[in-house]
């Protein structure tokens, strides 16, 4: 079973600010789809491998070489505040 | 007859030999879209060079030469708004194309738009676009499908010759069985995701949505390849899709997937089905009834890890390298307040679903349990192709249903991707192709899967099943002009 108090912390977790009748919503709907996914639970996989992919993929790695890469004007040009060549934010701390 | 109402294939003859020129084709297109636009909602964003686009069209030395195409907004295309049908990203002009787009103007195809989508691809239906709600051609009152119901729904209405969609638990399968058109999902790793915006990272993957079956090797053939931009991409060589076009199916041993035609399936769909694999049965392919058990629990398991690789993958969107911002005091309500804004209920639900299911505690019973559970169905599949060359099942348990008929109930919703899901939970690749019409006169689709790297095998079926059908059928819309 969900609660309200796990919507509020899962909720911090995404970085997601909810109405209270959101959090409403979502106790009722997230319990819903958990209880169906939970189905799973009941299937023995104690000798199972997980799979991550589902085609077998090892790390691709390039030579560390310089190649073509976008420009700072480029990179910054979608940004909601810049200046001087830097991405703007809040303070942090 | 309208040069939009041709497929790639007979356009290309068409511009070959002269007989028209890109410029006519882009004109029929954009007159028609013009026509048909208000009603259907396909596009998200129209491009207002098309004509001119179409004028520097001048050697018609590929496939897709002079031909109108639209693409999902969810895929990367230079200077070019691409939205994902979210308000947070609402003025996100890529400063770089995907690899499927560079391909594609390599080709010297022109682009007609980007097209409309659930929100993030996360949808079976198309109304989670925070923009517009597409409309099923075939009735107006109905849902294209989705997530690419945009780029199905522009294919049935010849608003486009062929269109680009992305997959990741049937988004492209679905709409195109819905809208009455041919949509295929690759292996995962034949296409290159680069440039794709991601939604669950192992099981995306972009595919045509064509006209025919032809036209989908056409398109398939030009857009699938290794990349080195795209670490899962398979560095294989792609075989020539084209020679699988024979209609020979003589041989070929094709399994009847027995789980996905119980519960749930309307009539038609079961009948229509049946049919089809008559069908081929006629044509000389052997057929039976084969069991994948633990295919009860894809979507259960579907629904964790799409989800948990979701809420990973839309971290990025913090309000600070591009899209929308919310002005706060600090960072973190920077974040939350602009996360909120930007983004709709499907895309929170899933978000709150996967940091769920990772979070502490629920690990190993969600996550670790679902990864497990995509092992069984894999090795599930696995056998089934020791004994089949292809399985079949419908594409999707019913036609297109009523808009808001399933909006508030987001697990009504999940369960219309129930015969498409493992599909992607397996990474093997898969057709849909229209096998007839219900009884209120929507398009049925039919589903052929194959071997993980044998999409020749599946458009050699798919190929002989529509010659044989001869599915004729167009939406009413159409009738008009």
């Amino acid at each position: 079973m969900i609660t309200k108090k796990d919507v509020e912390h899962i909720a911090l977790l995404s970085r997601l600010d909810l109405t209270e009748e959101e959090k409403d919503k979502l106790v009722n709907q997230l319990g819903q789809i958990l209880e169906h996914a939970g189905k799973i639970a009941s299937l023995d996989t104690s000798k199972v491998e997980p799979t991550s992919h589902a085609v077998e993929t090892k790390n691709v790695l390039r030579k560390d070489v310089k190649g073509p890469s976008l420009s700072q004007e480029e990179a910054l040009s979608n940004a909601p505040e810049i200046e001087e060549g830097s991405f703007v934010v809040p303070k942090i701390v | 007859m309208k040069l939009n109402q041709l497929t790639i294939k007979e356009l290309h003859k068409k511009l070959k030999a002269k007989e028209i020129s890109p410029f006519e084709v882009a004109t029929d297109v954009l007159s028609h879209v013009d026509g048909v636009e208000e009603d259907i909602h396909a596009y998200v964003s129209l491009n207002n060079n098309l004509l001119d686009d179409s004028k520097n069209v001048t050697e018609i030395d590929n496939p897709l030469a002079g031909i109108p195409i639209a693409v999902k907004d969810n895929m990367c295309t230079k200077g070019v708004l691409t939205t994902c049908s979210s308000e947070i990203l609402y003025n996100h002009l890529p400063v770089y194309d995907a690899t499927v787009v560079n391909k594609l103007k390599r080709q010297n195809y022109v682009m007609v738009g980007k097209t409309n989508l659930d929100e993030f691809a996360m949808g079976s239906s198309t109304e989670n676009s925070a923009f517009k709600i597409t409309r099923n051609p075939w009735n107006l009152e109905t849902v294209p499908g989705g997530s690419s119901g945009g780029s199905a729904a522009a294919v049935a209405a010849d608003m486009c010759i062929a269109a680009l969609g992305s997959d990741t638990g049937g988004s492209i399968r679905q709409p195109a069985s819905l809208c009455g058109v041919v949509g295929m999902k690759p292996t995962y790793g034949l296409v290159s995701r680069y440039g794709l915006v991601a939604f669950a990272s192992s099981l995306d993957q972009i595919g045509p949505i064509t006209k025919d079956v032809t036209d989908c090797a056409i398109s398939l053939q030009a857009i699938a390849g290794h990349d080195n931009k795209d670490s899962t991409s398979l560095g294989v060589n792609t075989p020539d899709y084209r020679q699988a076009l024979s209609a020979e199916v003589k041989g070929l041993k094709i399994g009847l997937i027995e789980e996905l035609m119980v519960e749930g399936i309307q009539k038609e769909v079961k009948e229509l089905t049946d049919h089809g694999l008559n069908l081929l049965e006629k044509m000389g392919a052997s057929v039976g009834p084969v069991s994948l058990p633990h295919l009860e629990y894809a979507l259960s398991a579907y629904y964790i890890i799409a989800p948990a690789e979701a809420s990973s993958n839309l971290a990025r969107f913090d309000s600070v390298r591009y899209g929308l911002r919310e002005e706060a005091e600090d960072m973190v309500d920077t974040y939350k307040k602009t996360r909120a804004k930007g983004f709709g209920d499907e895309v929170k639900r899933r978000i709150m679903l996967g940091t769920y299911a990772l979070s502490a505690g629920y690990y190993d019973a969600y996550y670790g349990q679902a990864q497990k559970v995509r092992t069984l169905i894999i090795d599930d599949f696995k056998k089934a192709f020791e004994k089949y060359d292809v399985l079949v099942s419908p594409t999707s348990p019913t036609t297109a249903f009523k808009i808001g008929e399933k909006a508030t109930d987001p697990l009504q919703m999940y369960l219309s991707d129930i015969c498409t899901i493992p599909v992607n939970l397996a990474g093997l690749p898969a057709i849909s192709i229209p096998c007839g019409v219900d009884d209120k006169g929507l398009p049925v689709g039919f589903q052929i899967i194959g071997k993980h790297l044998d999409e020749s095998t599946v458009i050699k079926a798919a190929y002989a099943l529509e010659q044989e059908i001869g599915f004729k059928e167009k939406p009413k819309l159409l009738k008009r002009d």
